[in-house]
């Protein structure tokens, strides 16, 4: 049995890590198609600013893109490392799109971005441009190739598991391909990112703006982001993922626990827009309920039910029950039972098998489990109810407060007033950190509402970690964290000092601190 | 379209050759940074040598990237053994090469000489380490590694990074140091000129001797020493589906040359590595950048040929248990995705060799230090 350190120590690292590397990409998903909306302008327009526009942000989005590949190799690396488990049972599905993520997209992405920063006087104005465009492609198709092998995660399509080889085997690539779940979630995580990339643009421009230096730069920075910002807003929202909630037993478990529904409502149920849950108790103090809002946004109808809680438990313990005889079956046809009526009835019960491996954490053999064993693991169905709950309710304000701001934005933008009002610059600098709270919780929503599960009920977590000992997933947690966070330090610094220098640190003599010189500069020493 | 046997050959060919692709790609920018303190003296020289890989080192780096997800797809469970095996060691060379895109990103961006030679140190570890290690993890799949499943295909490892740091485990990894140090230098002799072209040249004059020695040293030692092969000797059906432990396999095959004798063509690989080595210090004693670089990739492609031929049809020899070695018949995914993976490099690899070649092209040219005066804040 597999030591339940070793299993919480390689979680946790794998969050640390994958919350690491998310605080990176969505600003390069972002601000990589605004970069390429400003470079078109400029190839449109000829207007010198907007190249300068492209190159200034382009050297933050170094600054960050550079943090995203270092931390991008420990994921491709790290299924390998500390679930090797799940590499074996499910790698046949899982490492397909994995590879095809680097042919297609790291490829691109990544030979381009030489081209876009040092290409500049090598290349024609159109060449250029295609690189600025291939590379902004390329970092979204490795969107969607990671989030089909997360979404199949979520929801398993497309694969079956083979007793002969003691895995899940792929049946359909299409289906694996366009299942829903990842679909949805593709849309949402790149549109998030380029809220995100909105988002640090107009906060930057806005603190320009505040500062009165480099207007027309801002200026047109910020009409820009707000635009490009509002649209994206926009469909996070509305073509968020809450409509892949209908689909599959984990996404149920996962809208029933972020709603903290105990029991199943008459449709359409009631939103609870605060509240404690109380899993040992089964419910929901101070709960303070909207009639009718959660029907209508998570099964768009008025007549569909939420499964609540209590509900979901009872019917996993029956699938549980049903898994223990898939187990012993299986158990049966490896010891060489391979009689057709054996097959027959294992195919028949397969599809719990998952549910049975559960046991695994309590009983080795899990044909014997306990009663008091079954039902436990029948609570382990439910992930942590309070935590989702307000994480995901983080996401929601992050992501309205964003829309308010974006609106007001726009508006001031299209009416070319927004220098006049210093409100608005300032709501837009402190936002500056809405769209990454929003990313972080809404991962913690979506990975931690999968639990207990690594693949949706076909295979448990904690059967998914590598047979390492915990001191060595301690030293590597502790290392990674450490070394990570010296580089967030750096990062941060350049950032920051980049940022405040502003389009001055392309020293082409148009911009701020050079313009009054001999004084500004000197200010700005150690700058390049 | 081709049967479940020919799929699992295809995919230990392009296994290989994604392989091949890293080193001959990255394989210069490791070299390059490996030598980045020695052949760069001045942070001007510093500079050129960063920025003949700078527009290429990331696209260089897909190929670790992409072979680490093409033996996720392709043999997940050697994906799954090696990397929770040699679990320290791969987190060493991950360290080390985290190093690599801020080191090349951040390091001139500040005009302090102390941020600048921390970097320039950064990078020179980030170069090494790597180019070590996996020449030491090379070495120790010939030894054999100790891991071994239990009947669900649960692998267990027992050791830690220091069993392998053997003396065939460290020769192997000189091979490899001084094989992509080598390339590295080769690379800065076509991309630079004066005193750092000069001082590259002796580093690739150097290196091609001592990769020479150890590449020779490491085919003695199989051929004279104690290193036991393995042979699969039943239960072995090519075109089955995977079972690891379906076959037995028994020592004898001494130093792994049992193909050598049998496919004698395959001695052209070894081969290669030697006159690709004798080219490449050639090239560099007659000051021809290029044909040194042709030298040192012609060594790269013969010594990581020399090892696949050896070890065929295993990729990971057990030492513990020589049922659960893996090989290329039983190791592999299933056919389905297999022929999948197959479409989709046959489609992208075309591509992508097209269009990093016209990167290249683009970029090429020698970089001077003028070139670093003329743009100090354009450049790394």
């Amino acid at each position: 049995m597999i030591s339940e350190t070793v299993v919480d120590l390689s979680r946790l690292q794998f969050a640390m890590t994958a919350m690491y590397h998310f605080l990176f990409v969505p600003l390069t998903l972002g601000l990589a198609f605004l970069l390429a909306i400003m470079e078109s302008v400029y190839v449109m327009t000829g207007k010198q600013v907007y190249q300068d526009m492209t190159r200034f942000w382009g050297k933050l989005f170094g600054i960050n893109f550079a943090l995203g590949v270092t931390t991008g190799l420990t994921m491709e690396f790290q299924f390998g490392t500390n679930w090797a488990y799940y590499s074996h049972y499910v790698g046949d599905i899982f490492g397909a799109p994995l590879a095809i993520e680097g042919l297609m997209a790291f490829f691109l992405e990544s030979t381009f971005i030489g081209l876009f920063f040092f290409g500049w006087d090598r290349l024609s104005k159109l060449q250029h441009l295609a690189v600025t465009w291939l590379v902004a492609i390329g970092s979204n198709m490795s969107a969607l190739w990671i989030l089909i092998a997360n979404g199949w995660m979520q929801n398993p399509v497309g694969a079956e598991f083979n007793f002969e080889t003691m895995r899940m085997e792929l049946t359909s690539f299409g289906e694996l391909l366009f299942n829903p779940v990842a679909q949805v979630k593709f849309v949402h995580t790149v549109a998030a990112g380029y809220v995100t990339g909105s988002v640090f643009v107009l906060a930057i421009s806005s603190w320009y703006l505040l500062k009165r230096r480099d207007l027309g730069f801002a200026r047109r920075s910020f009409a820009i982001a707000s635009a490009f910002g509002l649209a994206s807003v926009l469909s996070v929202i509305v073509l968020g993922d809450e409509s892949g909630y209908e689909i599959g037993d984990v996404q149920k478990t996962k809208l029933a626990a972020i709603e903290a529904e105990w029991e199943t409502e008459e449709a359409p149920a009631a939103f609870t827009l605060f509240g404690l849950p109380n899993q040992a108790e089964q419910r929901t103090d101070y709960a303070v309920k909207i009639p009718y809002a959660m029907g209508i946004i998570a099964t768009r109808s008025l007549d569909q039910q939420v499964t609540g809680i209590k509900q979901l438990i009872d019917q996993h313990e029956r699938r549980i029950r049903n898994g223990m005889l898939a187990y012993e079956r299986l158990q049966s046809l490896r010891a060489g039972d391979k009689s057709e009526a054996n097959i027959a009835a294992f195919d028949a019960l397969k599809q719990d098998l998952g549910y049975g491996l559960l046991l695994k954490k309590y009983s080795e053999t899990v044909v014997d489990a306990s009663e008091a064993q079954i039902k436990q693991a029948a609570l382990d169905t439910i992930p942590d109810v309070a935590s989702l709950f307000w994480t995901f309710r983080i996401m929601v304000l992050s992501g309205f407060l964003m829309l308010a701001l974006f609106v007001c934005a726009f508006w001031a933008s299209a009416r070319k007033n927004e220098e006049s009002k210093p409100w608005l610059l300032r709501w837009a600098l402190w936002s500056l950190p809405l769209p990454w709270l929003a990313a972080q919780t809404g991962w913690y929503v979506a990975e931690h509402g999968r639990q207990p599960w690594s693949i949706g009920e076909v295979l448990p977590t904690h059967l998914s970690a590598s047979s390492v000992s915990a001191g060595d997933v301690w030293g590597s947690l502790i290392a990674l964290l450490a070394f990570y966070s010296l580089l967030l330090v750096i990062e941060m610094y350049l950032m920051i000092k980049f940022a405040r220098l502003g389009p001055s640190s392309l020293h082409t003599g148009r911009y701020h601190f050079e313009r009054k010189s001999g004084q500004a500069p000197a200010a700005q020493p150690a700058l390049v | 379209m081709f049967d479940y046997e020919s799929l699992k050959l295809i995919w230990w060919v392009l296994v290989g050759v994604l392989l091949i692709g890293f080193a001959l790609t990255d394989g210069f920018d490791l070299g390059a940074a490996a030598l980045l303190p020695f052949v760069g003296r001045s942070d001007n020289e510093r500079r050129v040598v960063i920025n003949t890989i700078a527009p290429h080192w990331d696209g260089n780096q897909v190929w670790l990237i992409t072979a680490g997800g093409a033996l996720f797809a392709a043999w997940p469970l050697v994906y799954a053994a090696a990397f929770s095996g040699f679990y320290w060691a791969l987190l060493l060379v991950l360290f080390a090469l985290f190093v690599r895109p801020v080191g090349f990103d951040y390091r001139s961006k500040l005009e302090n000489t102390r941020w600048r030679q921390s970097w320039d140190w950064g990078l020179f570890v980030g170069g090494v380490v790597p180019s070590l290690v996996f020449g030491v993890a090379f070495g120790n799949l010939l030894l054999g590694v100790p891991f071994q499943f239990d009947d669900s295909l649960r692998s267990s490892y027992q050791g830690g990074l220091w069993q392998l740091l053997n003396p065939f485990g460290l020769l192997a990894g000189v091979v490899s140091l001084s094989m992509l140090s080598l390339h590295g230098g080769t690379w800065l002799m076509m991309r630079t000129q004066g005193a750092i072209a000069q001082r590259a040249r002796q580093a690739a004059l150097v290196l091609a001797l001592l990769f020479l020695a150890s590449f020779c040293g490491a085919g003695l030692w199989l051929w004279l020493g104690d290193i036991e092969g393995l042979v699969i000797t039943s239960g072995f059906d090519p075109s089955a589906a995977l079972n690891p432990l379906g076959k037995t396999v028994a020592r004898g095959n001494p130093g792994w040359l049992g193909n050598y004798a049998q496919y004698p063509l395959s001695q052209l690989a070894p081969l290669a590595g030697i006159l690709g080595a004798v080219l490449a210090f050639a090239g560099a004693g007659a000051w021809r950048g290029g044909l040194a670089f042709l030298g040192s990739s012609l060594a790269i492609v013969g010594t990581l040929c020399t090892a696949g031929f050896a070890l065929f049809p295993f990729v990971m020899p057990s030492s513990l248990d020589a049922a659960s070695s893996l090989t290329v018949w039983d190791a592999v995914s299933s056919r389905m995705t297999l022929g999948i993976m197959l479409v989709a490099a046959a489609i992208f690899v075309p591509l992508i060799l097209c269009y990093t070649l016209w990167s290249y092209a683009k970029m090429w040219g020698k970089v001077t230090t003028a070139q670093i005066d003329d743009n100090p804040h354009g450049l790394y």
